[in-house]
């Protein structure tokens, strides 16, 4: 099974992160919203597979490319 | 008014730095963790830490902006724009505290703040809001047929829980509209929980255009013109200028006139903007909400009036402004201002924070203005808005005044964030544009063109 990393593709804070390690997700499901700048970007799977682990925390301040997250697909 | 704080950052603080300098007014600034040392900062006569950088811990805390004021004399508060600029349980607070607050009445912020209760002081007004209906709850024995040709086609069936463009269709005739009304309601209801609708007139090809006023009280008001603010991303706007083009004479005095009778209606204090849909065919008018504040783009009047907006808010709150005559404001040749954002519009408008390794504005003077938040080296984070500058320029024309905004766009050297500054200038050659052909939809609907233009 390949991994898969997530990356956001903004710089910007974790908001929320809205999937746990162990999910299932679908393509294009929300894995965290990121804000920046008074908007709210979702970070999505960008293939169906599972969420092995979330790299970071709430409030974590990220920076455009960081791998936020991997995926087995 | 002796010592005065700026509930604020960024530009509009240095901004607002500049005016009571001038009237010999000193100054205090906030900075959150995120903007120690930034401009705002550094210009003001005192500054004092207020919290963390995310701005409900910092610039929207009101207890620490109280403290503030308290910790270091202020007499007087401004809020410049957004942040707690129309939170009226501040502005309670400050007059509270005995400190004079740089803004309308509270309840007038309240009450504007409302868009139904603003709606309705609009209305008793006299002043033409977009034609719309009653509520329509699911199963209601409103006459909807003959509503909707009250209103007239095409009309918009919306959600009243919706917002954002959620929840809305449009009905082209009354053939379509009563399977629509059921469709819409429950659609409503299952994604609000409430479907309950109403109806509203769509206008195809609109553009926003708003009238500046400033309001005496019981002195009555004065306008100073019209602002053109069609061109917008995200419901955000880009470009601005007055007077706006092609607008009919007698549209123009008519919208000032029903701006000054929302005014004198609400004894308005200071300085406002009353903002107007206006079809773009026809110019029938509508309002459509009123700012309570000073405007980001309030430069663009003050470069075809001469007028300091900011001063006179100033002198205003301090009592000292005194009679204002509608014909001594005099209007003069075409203004234009452009947002500079951190973004990138290629990647549709997405925020680009990060620090300007290069920030070197072209030389201004009388027809070229730069309201800028940051400096060369500085870093632009991604904890407020993403407007870095304004850059406003004047002509004798519009044609001028646009040629003088492209010349300064170009000479602009910024690097090390995305900037719009290549689509601003995109916009500002754009055929269409040239020719006042302007509407909310114009990017949108040039967005191809724009963004390969070079």
């Amino acid at each position: 099974m390949p991994i898969v990393d997530v990356k956001t593709e903004i710089t910007g804070n974790i908001w929320k992160i809205e999937a746990a390690p162990g999910d299932v997700l679908e393509e294009g499901d929300t894995i965290m919203v990121m804000e920046s700048m008074k908007m709210e970007i979702p970070v999505s799977a960008p293939e169906r597979g599972t969420l092995r682990e979330v790299l970071f925390p709430e409030g974590a301040t990220v920076t455009e490319g960081t791998v936020v997250a991997r995926l087995e697909a | 008014m002796e010592k005065l704080l700026i509930a604020n950052r960024g530009e509009i603080g240095r901004r607002i730095i500049r005016s009571a300098r001038a009237l010999g007014i000193r100054t205090v600034a906030l900075y959150s963790e995120a903007d120690a040392g930034l401009a705002h900062v550094e210009e003001a006569d005192e500054a004092v830490a207020i919290g963390p950088a995310p701005a409900r811990e910092s610039y929207l805390d009101v207890d620490r902006v109280l403290d503030a004021a308290r910790q270091t004399g202020a007499d007087a508060v401004h809020p410049g724009y957004g942040f707690l600029s129309e939170n009226a349980d501040f502005a309670e607070r400050v007059i509270a505290a005995g400190l004079t607050w740089v803004g309308p009445a509270p309840e007038t912020i309240r009450a504007m703040g409302d868009k139904a209760r603003a709606r309705t002081l609009a209305e008793a007004a006299g002043v033409p809001v977009v034609p719309g209906s009653g509520r329509i709850p699911p199963g209601s024995v409103m006459d909807v047929e003959a509503e909707a040709a009250r209103i007239g086609y095409p009309l918009l069936v919306k959600a009243s829980a919706g917002g954002g463009g959620i929840g809305m269709r449009r009905v082209d005739g009354p053939a379509q509209l009563a399977a629509t009304v059921a469709a819409t309601q429950s659609m409503a209801g299952k994604a609000f929980g409430d479907g309950t609708v109403f109806l509203e007139r769509f206008v195809p090809r609109a553009r926003h255009i708003e009238i500046q006023v400033f309001g005496l009280g019981e002195a009555g008001a004065v306008h100073l013109r019209e602002r053109d603010c069609s061109l917008q991303r995200r419901f955000q706007k880009v470009i601005e200028e007055s007077p706006a083009p092609g607008l009919p004479e007698g549209v123009r005095q008519r919208m000032a006139e029903a701006a000054l009778a929302l005014c004198r209606h609400t004894a308005y204090r200071g300085a406002g903007t009353i903002e107007f849909i206006v079809d773009a065919v026809s110019f029938d008018f509508y309002f459509l909400e009123m700012n309570t504040r000073i405007q980001v783009e309030h430069p663009v009047t003050e470069m075809v009036t001469g007028r300091d907006l900011v001063a006179m808010q100033l002198r205003f709150a301090a009592d000292t402004l005194g009679r204002v005559e509608q014909d001594a404001i005099r209007f003069s040749g075409h203004a234009i201002e452009c947002r500079l954002y951190a973004e990138s519009p290629e990647r549709n408008f997405l925020p680009s924070p990060g620090t300007l390794t290069r920030f070197r504005p072209p030389p201004v003077g009388p027809d070229l203005r730069l309201d800028a938040a940051y400096r060369e080296g500085e870093t632009v984070t991604p904890f407020y808005d993403p407007m870095i500058a304004k850059l406003i320029a004047h002509g004798a024309t519009r044609e001028q005044a646009c040629n003088r905004a492209i010349d300064a766009l170009r000479q602009f050297e910024i690097d090390g964030i995305r900037t719009n500054r290549d689509f601003l200038i995109a916009c500002l050659e754009n055929p269409g544009f040239r020719a006042g052909d302007i509407y909310t939809g114009f990017i949108e609907d040039n967005r191809a063109t724009l963004l390969h233009y070079a």
